[in-house]
Parts: C-alpha cells; sequence; structure tokens
C-alpha cells in the first residue's frame, strides 16, 4: 500500500524531472526567453522558436474559454436555482456523456460540422475567405469540450451556497434574478474563477480534437479565420521524426514541459486561491 | 424601476433557457453527425476484418485489429490500475484516518496530477520507454495509459470511500478487526458500486484516449499477440483513416468513430445500471 501511494505521490516530480532532463540539452544550447519568443521553427537547422505554437495554444485557449464560461454559467443558473429537480436529474447524464466522449469524436465531429460551417457560412457572410481549418474552429470544439468540466463544478459551487442565505434574500423582498445577481453570483464568485482556471489548464493541454480542426500551419495566426498550431499538436504530429535529426526529441520534450508547468501551475493558483477564500 | 427588473430578469432567463438548450442540442448534433456518418459506411466486414494490404488506400478490410488492440490495452491499463489504485485509496481513507492535513495533500497531489494533459503522459512514456530501450508496444502503452488513468481511479474511489460511515468503522474496530481487514473486508464491500462506477469511468477514459498511445502502443494493422509488440487502436486508427486522401477510407473513419461512440456509450449505460443494482449490499445507517 504504502509503495504504490509513493508511486503516486511522486509521479509529478518524476514527470518534471525526467522531461526537464530530456529538455536540458536544448535549454543549454539556446536561451529559454529565445525558444520561447523566437518565431523561426527550423528544426533541420537547429532553429526551435516556440512562439507561434504558444500564441496558437493560447489564441485557441482563451477563445474556448470565452465561449463557454457564459454558457456555463448561465445554465448552472437555471438547472440550480430555476429548473425543477426532474431536470437536473436529465441534465446530469448529458453531462456525463458529454465529459465522457473521447477526444478524437470530438475531432471528427468538428470536421463534419464546424469546419464546413466556418467555412462555407461564417466566412463568406463576414466576407473573409477562409478554409474552415482555423483557430476559431479549434477554439469552438474545445468550448464544447470543455463545457461538461466547468459546468460540473460550478453545479456543486451554487449547491454549496447555503439555503439560508437564499430565503433570506428573498424574504426581503428581492425578485429570483436580484437573489442570483447580488447573493448566489457574489458568494460563488471565487468558485467561479477556479472552475474557470480548472477548465482553462484543461483546455491548454487537449491534444487531438484540436490538432484535427486547427489547420496546423507553422504560422503566428493573424485572425481567428487563419489556421494555427498548438503546442500540444507540435508534440503529436512530430513524434515520428525526433531521432533522425538532433535536437528534436529535446524540442519536444520541451514543449510537454510547458504544457507540465502550464497545467500544474495554473491547478496550483486555483487550488491556494480557494484554500485561501475558504478561510473567510 | 419595476419594469426594468422584470425586463432584466426575463432577459436572462431567456438567455438561460437559450444555453441550456444548446448544450442538450450539441449533445443530439455530435450524436446524430457521428451516427449518420458512420452508419452509412458501417458494415460487418469493417468489424470482423483486420486490414488487407492497401486498406488505407480504399481496398477491403476491416478494423478489428484496432478494436481489440483498444480493448486489450485498456482492459490491461484498468486492471493495473486499479491493482494499484485501490490500496492507496483504502490507504488514505483507513490507515491515514485522523491526519487530515496528510490526507489533504495526497488529495491535492491527486487532482494536481488529474490535470496534467495526456500527451504528457505520452511524451513521458515514450522518454521512458527510449530509456529503458523498449520499442513501441502494448506493454509501454498500457504502463503509459494506467499512469494517466490512476488519479482518475483512485479520486473516485476515495470519494466514495469518504462516505462510508464512521459507525461502521467503529463496530468493525470494537468486535476485534485490524485495520487492513477493515479496509478489505468491510470498505470495499460497502462500496462496491462505487469502485465499479470508478473502474468503468478509468476504463472508458483509457479507450478513449489517443495522445497518450500515440508515442507508446505504436500502430500495427495486425491483431495484438504479444505484450512486446505494437498495438494499433481505436482512436489512433479513426485519425490515421482521417489522413487519407479516399472518400471511402475517410468514411470507414466516420464509422470507427461511431463504434468507439458505442463502446463510449455502453460503457456509460453500465455504470449507470450496475452502480444501481449493488446497492443492495449496502447497509445503509
Amino acid at each position: 500500500m504504502l509503495v504504490s501511494m509513493l508511486l503516486v505521490a511522486f509521479l509529478p516530480f518524476l514527470l518534471f524531472s525526467v522531461l526537464y532532463f530530456k529538455s536540458f540539452l536544448l535549454l543549454r544550447n539556446t536561451g529559454l526567453g529565445d525558444l520561447i519568443f523566437s518565431h523561426t521553427w527550423r528544426p533541420s537547422r537547429g532553429e526551435f522558436g516556440f512562439y507561434p505554437f504558444i500564441i496558437g495554444s493560447i489564441w485557441v485557449t482563451l477563445l474556448a474559454i470565452l465561449f463557454s464560461t457564459p454558457i456555463c454559467l448561465l445554465t448552472a443558473i437555471n438547472v440550480t436555482q430555476y429548473a425543477k429537480k426532474r431536470f437536473l436529474r436529465i441534465m446530469h447524464p448529458v453531462i456525463d456523456i458529454l465529459a465522457g466522449l473521447p477526444s478524437v469524436v470530438y475531432g471528427v465531429w468538428g470536421i463534419l460540422v464546424i469546419v464546413p460551417f466556418i467555412s462555407r457560412y461564417l466566412g463568406p457572410w463576414l466576407g473573409i475567405k477562409t478554409m474552415g481549418y482555423s483557430i476559431l474552429a479549434g477554439a469552438f470544439v474545445l468550448s464544447i469540450m470543455i463545457i461538461p468540466f466547468i459546468l460540473n463544478i460550478i453545479i456543486e459551487i451554487f449547491n454549496t451556497i447555503p439555503m439560508e442565505l437564499k430565503e433570506a434574500t428573498l424574504s426581503l423582498g428581492s425578485t429570483k434574478w436580484q437573489m442570483v445577481k447580488h447573493v448566489l453570483l457574489r458568494k460563488a464568485l471565487p468558485g467561479i474563477i477556479a472552475a474557470v482556471g480548472f477548465g482553462l489548464a484543461r483546455a491548454f493541454g487537449e491534444t487531438m480534437a484540436v490538432l484535427m480542426v486547427v489547420g496546423n500551419v507553422i504560422k503566428v495566426p493573424s485572425s481567428v479565420f487563419d489556421p494555427g498550431y498548438t503546442l500540444p499538436a507540435l508534440i503529436a504530429n512530430n513524434y515520428g521524426e525526433v531521432l533522425s535529426i538532433p535536437q528534436y526529441d529535446s524540442a519536444l520534450m520541451f514543449a510537454a514541459l510547458l504544457l507540465l508547468v502550464v497545467s500544474l501551475f495554473f491547478n496550483l493558483l486555483m487550488h491556494f486561491f480557494i484554500a485561501r477564500y475558504n478561510k473567510y | 424601476m419595476k419594469r426594468s427588473l422584470k425586463v432584466e430578469e426575463t432577459v436572462f432567463r431567456v438567455l438561460m433557457i437559450l444555453s441550456t438548450a444548446f448544450i442538450l442540442l450539441i449533445l443530439g448534433v455530435i450524436i446524430y453527425s457521428v451516427f449518420e456518418k458512420g452508419m452509412r459506411a458501417l458494415s460487418l466486414e469493417m468489424l470482423t476484418h483486420i486490414p488487407e494490404g492497401g486498406y488505407y488506400y480504399g481496398k477491403g478490410g476491416g478494423i478489428l485489429n484496432a478494436i481489440v488492440g483498444s480493448m486489450v490495452l485498456a482492459f490491461g491499463a484498468t486492471i493495473l490500475a486499479f491493482l494499484i489504485g485501490l490500496p492507496v485509496a483504502l490507504y488514505i481513507n483507513v490507515f491515514l484516518h485522523g491526519k487530515p492535513k496528510l490526507v489533504n495533500l495526497i488529495r491535492f497531489i491527486l487532482d494536481l496530477i488529474w490535470g496534467i494533459p495526456s500527451i504528457v503522459y505520452g511524451a513521458f512514456g515514450f522518454t521512458l520507454m527510449v530509456l529503458i530501450g523498449l520499442q513501441t508496444s502494448l506493454l509501454a502503452g498500457i504502463i503509459t495509459v494506467t499512469l494517466f488513468i490512476l488519479p482518475i481511479m483512485i479520486r473516485s474511489m476515495d470519494e466514495i470511500f469518504r462516505t462510508v460511515p464512521m459507525g461502521l468503522m467503529e463496530a468493525s474496530y470494537s468486535l476485534g478487526s485490524n485495520k487492513s481487514e477493515l479496509a478489505f473486508k468491510i470498505f470495499t464491500r460497502q462500496s462496491v458500486s462505487g469502485i465499479i462506477t470508478a473502474v468503468l469511468l478509468s476504463f472508458g477514459r483509457a479507450i478513449g484516449d489517443a495522445a497518450s498511445v500515440l508515442f507508446t502502443a505504436g500502430y500495427t494493422d495486425n491483431l495484438p499477440n504479444s505484450l512486446l509488440e505494437p498495438v494499433a487502436t481505436l482512436p489512433l486508427s479513426i485519425f490515421f483513416q482521417l489522413a487519407s486522401p479516399v472518400p471511402e477510407v475517410q468514411a470507414r473513419a466516420y464509422a470507427s468513430a461511431l463504434v468507439l461512440t458505442v463502446i463510449i456509450l455502453i460503457v456509460s449505460l453500465f455504470s449507470r445500471g450496475l452502480g444501481k443494482r449493488y446497492h443492495k449490499t449496502k447497509i445503509n445507517f
């Protein structure tokens, strides 16, 4: 028991040290700043600039959060405050199934529905020529993927808000919406921020679904209709060639290290945020 | 004042209903589009044959290699994760009972691990493989996926064990049982339904994840027959077939996506059904 336990407890350190050890070669030759802010990606010449990938990842993630947060928030308010109890029982399996669908299936769906929608309707309607495979498509698919994740946390947080607080507000003559706006949302705000933060960390590392619709062009995107490239997609697309080019494996491990650090950082931040808030 | 309040509430009510409907609609659209596209290409041959030569250019054959491969890999990883995860979850709840600080720290670490993207596990597994000189193989795939689903397994079982009532613990101590007996005989029996749900949840994750097996399990057109050989998986098979320029092969990718979706739906239905069934063995206070 103790052995398995220690194994699990040291897993993050193990992950970190192995990835750091592997990317150390690259870090020693090229500085951290150069790696992150350089635009040129020419593995065969030993030039590894991660800037396009980092920007691509940030675009996709932020847009996804932007789409999904209001939807999650409104749905959670509806389900916990307004709708009948029975409805929550319908909603739970829906959330579970959405959360359980594999990312490849989301990717297939993105190719079938989202990409044609953008290239045939949304693009022409806005007067923009686009292939459909774009930052926007990645963000759309990603936002659907993280909806169940964020929604679940927000619903749980709303359920922990004490009933008395809501009843007291209503008994003072406020309308239901006033209660929601001034009491429920205010009381749950730290929890909501944490939920979004967790969603952000999750979205940043999502690989397959985004890879399938984002277009995979190594260029800093100038609009959301441009194709882009994300860090996880970079790792997934190039693992086959790593052994033929020197330092290439080191570069991919550096990308994995970046993902790990971002994920750990956001999760840590949100945990401390919640812990701090719970004290008061 | 009164009127603006009313208008505001109505506007937000409409928005709420719209976003709820949006989520329901999206699920419907996903299931519908996968079924509609997938059913057209799905045939018995696809389910019962391995790819023949030139399969990826539209020749005959099926995806049996990927179906069997995914099953074997997911079963292996789930069993391994269960064997490691159950003791950990029991340890946290029985042996560390009364040390809330340590328990919280462990839960915190587990949550951190849960949040790590699966591609990072893939990269990590790949590095380990290279270090110990292992080829892409079923074994490497199983180990990587085990690491990936371990936090899911432990945390879901942990949540169930937390709900075991104090009274039950005290009763079994007073009858002279030691901690191991309490853990393996009482806690596990009390939580059968929850354990099944945790296992099925992990299985669903294991079978659906592509990023972690991409580097480690490899891909092959044959059925898996050894732990040390590469193995095909459904998510990757979908991915590779989609990359083909031939329309028929792409259609087969949609059919494979349908197969994967159906497996996931069955697993999720089972976990709901079985969870209810084993409630009988539970002692209620």
